[in-house]
């Protein structure tokens, strides 16, 4: 990017500064560490120059926003021509109290609805299974049928906003729940929006919240994938996750190449079934963490853009849209402290921050309470204040990138970018994704990357503020939210009736019809669809699945 | 003769499977010279009691973070006094609010180990409580 004369005179008036100021300087007063690293171990130098980004070239990989490789942003106004959806993840209890809190966050001015469910419901489990037994309502909102989606969103505008599903598992008969619920309003499908999370892959890798072996699961995705292009046309069929492999202890560098490669992999099945990969890539989004280390964050967002436009042209994508990563970013849940959660506002509008200068589509920020429980009212709403403060009063939206070209950033974006390929290449070695999954690659990676970071903390090796350093000795203050009690006992009530007053013939017709297509190799969403119009539950839509293809058990690793 | 290592049983209950803190956990005791065996995920009362039985554990950590500890853990504390194993020791860990943990404590769950605690400190508090 710069010419040979500039660059040879650059180096050598950075070895002179080095000799004359920066030497003698450290020699007298060591720097504070004697090897500063992120938090995926790259070492990170004292300075960058234009010597680190020599050998990019800016047309080919840094470019204009809205333009191929994407680097700079996937819109060519991004956030001075709309400001990313803020979208707090929420759900707690019955559909009646998570309906509530959702209209109390758009009444302050949130922009997306984000429904987290409770672990019954991720596994396909209605609230009376056995298995739910002390789960109900506990970490998301119990939803056993098409009647809980109806109360769930009763008086919400779903024509006019857009709804994220966090739904792996079962996530074809929960969406068949918003489909037929938006049906039932008289809304038609290619009117609503939204995004289904739907990616199994990181199930196996962090989550765990599978229910089938992976290829079911691959072919129940790639049926959503092409239902979806066809009826549901805007639709974000996928959201490939980064944040849980995060959460589950992986570097950033992790986080990036497993993700990235997972999408990969997705687009493979779905060329594989005969799909056109311009009708389903552009309804494929991302979503990813947001952790401590700011400029490696932001590397991360701008290298995981950069790579799916490559890949996805390399894979024979037409259309540009088809090569613009969008994706959501949530900041770092494990990232929180108990100790001082007051805190945890700065830490959150650290990684909003990166977040943002890393061109996010959309945000969820956590309330500084969720190392002890669910999120007070109180709590979520100075976490949506914010992402207003920064959107509003920070200026960093009034121009695009503004970190492009810093030396530093565009140099971890290309280092990140490599680390990513050399980890790409040892999956490729193990035969592939599901069989580096099937041979706990990415667990026992992830596994080994979450003990030590947890050993430097425990050695102070690496400092969290109220953790291991910088303590005080006080109660911690926080309400903690409570549910109504009720709640489990009406909504068992509420499935005894919905079996006694529907169809019961008509239900048990589809589920045959389900049954047959899914032992054959049709496209399951049809009479998935079907079955949730007649109001079967999500246990016995899903029981059905289990019969044919059967549960998936990891082998236990530590 | 050779003092009998300590044996732990780590163990995910229900449906939870947030197991980053459980497997540093069982690293960190193996690494502490403790006998260690995971359960791996979703796991019934019935199955750690029995794995506890079987593996003859001196300690059964159990680790929960979607907030259904108040039924799960009793469940096991319970079903581990009513088979003969009221000496094992038992501890928690997870997304667990401070004014459950003396209600778990009144159930036989000794101790409760939040977010941030030094894996050192489980080590100590094994080494000094285990009974046997």
């Amino acid at each position: 990017m710069f010419d040979k004369k500039e660059l040879e005179q650059i180096k050598k008036e950075k070895e002179e500064w080095m000799k004359e100021y920066y030497d003698p300087l450290i020699a007298k007063h060591p720097e504070r560490k004697k090897r500063f690293e992120n938090l995926s171990n790259t070492e990170i130098k004292q300075l960058y120059t234009p010597e680190d980004i020599a050998h990019l070239d800016f047309f080919k990989d840094i470019g204009f926003p809205g333009n191929h490789p994407f680097l700079r942003g996937v819109h060519a106004t991004m956030h001075r021509g709309r400001l990313w959806t803020m979208r707090q993840f929420a759900g707690f209890g019955s559909a009646e109290e998570t309906n509530q809190r959702y209209k109390y966050l758009l009444d302050h001015g949130e922009t997306g609805l984000s429904v987290a469910f409770d672990y019954p419901t991720l596994y396909g489990y209605d609230t009376d299974h056995p298995m739910s037994r002390g789960e109900f309502g506990k970490c998301g909102v119990a939803i056993s049928s098409l009647k809980d989606m109806e109360i769930l969103f009763d008086g919400i505008p779903i024509d006019k906003i857009t709804t994220s599903m966090t739904i792996n598992g079962p996530a074809p008969i929960v969406w068949a729940f918003y489909i037929a619920n938006a049906e039932n309003r008289g809304i038609s499908k290619d009117a609503i929006g939204g995004t289904i999370q739907n990616d199994i892959l990181k199930e196996y890798i962090a989550q765990k919240s599978y229910i089938f072996p992976p290829e079911p699961s691959m072919r129940l995705i790639v049926d959503t994938f092409e239902y979806g292009s066809k009826y549901v046309p805007r639709w974000n069929t996928i959201s490939i996750s980064g944040y849980h492999i995060r959460e589950a202890g992986s570097t950033a560098v992790q986080e990036l190449a497993f993700t990235v490669g997972d999408g990969i992999e997705y687009v493979k099945w779905a060329m594989e079934r005969g799909l056109n990969i311009d009708d389903f890539a552009p309804r494929l989004s991302f979503f990813f963490n947001a952790h401590n280390d700011f400029f490696e964050e932001i590397a991360k967002y701008r290298a995981a853009r950069r790579i799916w436009a490559k890949e996805l042209k390399k894979l024979g994508a037409k259309k540009p849209r088809s090569m613009l990563m969008r994706f959501h970013t949530q900041t770092a849940g494990c990232s929180l402290t108990a100790q001082q959660p007051e805190i945890n506002i700065v830490r959150v509008t650290i990684q909003a921050l990166a977040a943002i200068l890393g061109g996010t589509q959309s945000l969820h920020t956590n309330s500084m309470d969720e190392a002890l429980a669910l999120p007070s009212e109180k709590a979520v709403r100075i976490a949506l204040r914010t992402q207003q403060i920064i959107a509003e009063e920070s200026g960093v939206t009034d121009t695009i990138d503004p970190l492009g070209g810093s030396y530093y950033v565009e140099w971890l974006t290309n280092e990140m970018e490599e680390q990513t390929y050399r980890y790409w290449d040892r999956v490729e070695k193990l035969g592939g994704v599901l069989s580096a999954i099937e041979k706990g690659f990415y667990q026992r990676e992830i596994a080994a990357a979450a003990y030590k970071y947890q050993k430097e903390i425990d050695t102070n090796k690496r400092i969290i503020v109220g953790v291991n350093d910088y303590k005080t000795e006080e109660t911690v203050d926080i309400p903690i939210l409570k549910m109504d009690e009720k709640g489990e006992e009406r909504q068992i009530k509420r499935l005894n009736k919905l079996k006694k007053d529907r169809n019961n013939q008509k239900v048990q017709r589809n589920l045959d019809v389900l049954r047959k297509i899914a032992e054959g190799n049709g496209n399951m969403m049809p009479a998935i669809l079907d079955c949730v119009h007649s109001y079967a539950t999500l246990g016995e839509t899903c029981q059905v699945l289990r019969d044919v293809f059967g549960e998936y058990e990891e082998p236990a690793i530590y | 003769m050779v003092e009998r290592k300590i044996r732990v049983l780590v163990a995910k209950p229900g449906l939870d499977g947030h197991d980053r803190g459980a497997k540093i956990v069982a690293r960190a005791l193996r690494d502490a010279g403790m006998e260690v065996i995971y359960t791996g995920l979703h796991q019934t009362a019935d199955m750690i009691v029995e794995a506890a039985i079987q593996e003859d554990v001196d300690v059964v950590g159990l680790s929960l973070l979607s907030g259904a500890h108040m039924t799960l853990f009793v469940d096991v504390a319970k079903l581990l006094k009513k088979k003969g194993l009221g000496e094992v020791l038992i501890i928690g860990g997870g997304i667990i609010p401070e004014e459950d943990v003396p209600k778990l404590q009144k159930e036989g769950i000794s101790a409760v180990f939040g977010p941030g605690t030094p894996t050192e400190k489980i080590v100590e508090y094994i080494e000094q409580n285990v009974k046997r």
